[in-house]
């Protein structure tokens, strides 16, 4: 059962991520990326990172997808109907990935990864909030100033000349 | 499902989306949606190697700051865009290229 819905999980991430970049009509790429990103924020749960997958959804759906359709809306006309856009190159782009795609896989399936089994974990809050206040201190403050920073330039950036 | 090769796959499969999304698309934010997905594949490598290496918080960390990293980027991306798109009236990356000539 398990399996099953994690293969399901699997198929709609990626069938959904081929329409995010497959389709011609932006706004229907945006709506695909949203399940994209709910499915990514699925294989978290399968993988015991259920804090993870809630700032997944938090973040990415609540936040970057939003900033997403705006900036679609903001820089496309309202008048015309469609809003689409062209793809160049798709022949030298699809070989150039498949290929890419073949390398990786064959990488992954011959590399003799390191693996140790461990035991499920009740939550991962509580280790993840030691490590940042303990051996991740110094990162988990320089990406709040780059937090700030990011916050304050676009706001800079999109108000435009004063 | 309980090996780590299937989740490799999978994210191996969203990146390569994602960059065939970059190289393709012409229209800005659009290439913006292939860095998203280019991110989150390498963020399931990172909880994936997390679980399947005795379950240590490490990669966790890491995805949570990819994750932070790739909300700054989208929003200063997008004032870019916009600035962009308020100048020269497209945002179309090719036309948009000033400095080129």
């Amino acid at each position: 059962m398990a399996e099953l819905v994690f293969w399901t999980i699997a198929a709609l991430t990626i069938m959904s991520a081929a329409f995010v970049v497959l389709n011609n009509q932006l706004i229907y790429s945006a709506v695909a990326l949203l399940f994209t990103l709910f499915g990514v924020a699925g294989l978290y749960i399968f993988l015991w990172a259920d804090f993870i997958a809630g700032i997944q959804i938090l973040v990415y759906v609540g936040g970057i997808l939003v900033l997403v359709i705006f900036g679609i809306m903001l820089t496309n006309k309202i008048k015309s109907v469609r809003i689409s856009h062209k793809s160049m190159q798709q022949g030298v782009g699809g070989v150039v990935s498949f290929w890419f795609f073949i390398f990786l896989f064959i990488a992954l399936t011959k590399a003799p990864w390191a693996i140790s089994d461990a035991i499920e974990p009740i939550g991962t809050v509580r280790g993840i909030g030691v490590l940042l206040l303990t051996d991740y201190l110094l990162p988990f403050e320089i990406i709040s100033l780059l937090l700030l920073g990011a916050l304050i330039g676009a706001a800079v950036l999109s108000r435009g000349e004063s | 499902m309980n090996n780590i090769d299937s989740y490799l796959f999978i994210s191996s499969m969203l990146f390569c989306l994602g960059l065939f999304g970059v190289i393709t698309r012409r229209n800005a934010i659009a290439v913006l949606m292939g860095v998203e997905l280019i991110l989150n594949a390498a963020n399931i490598n990172f909880i994936a190697f997390s679980k399947f290496n005795g379950m240590n918080l490490d990669g966790h960390i890491f995805g949570l700051l990819v994750i932070v990293l790739a909300a700054a980027e989208a929003a200063v991306a997008l004032a870019i865009i916009i600035n962009i798109y308020n100048n020269m009236n497209t945002i179309n990356v090719d036309e948009a290229a000033e400095l080129k000539r």
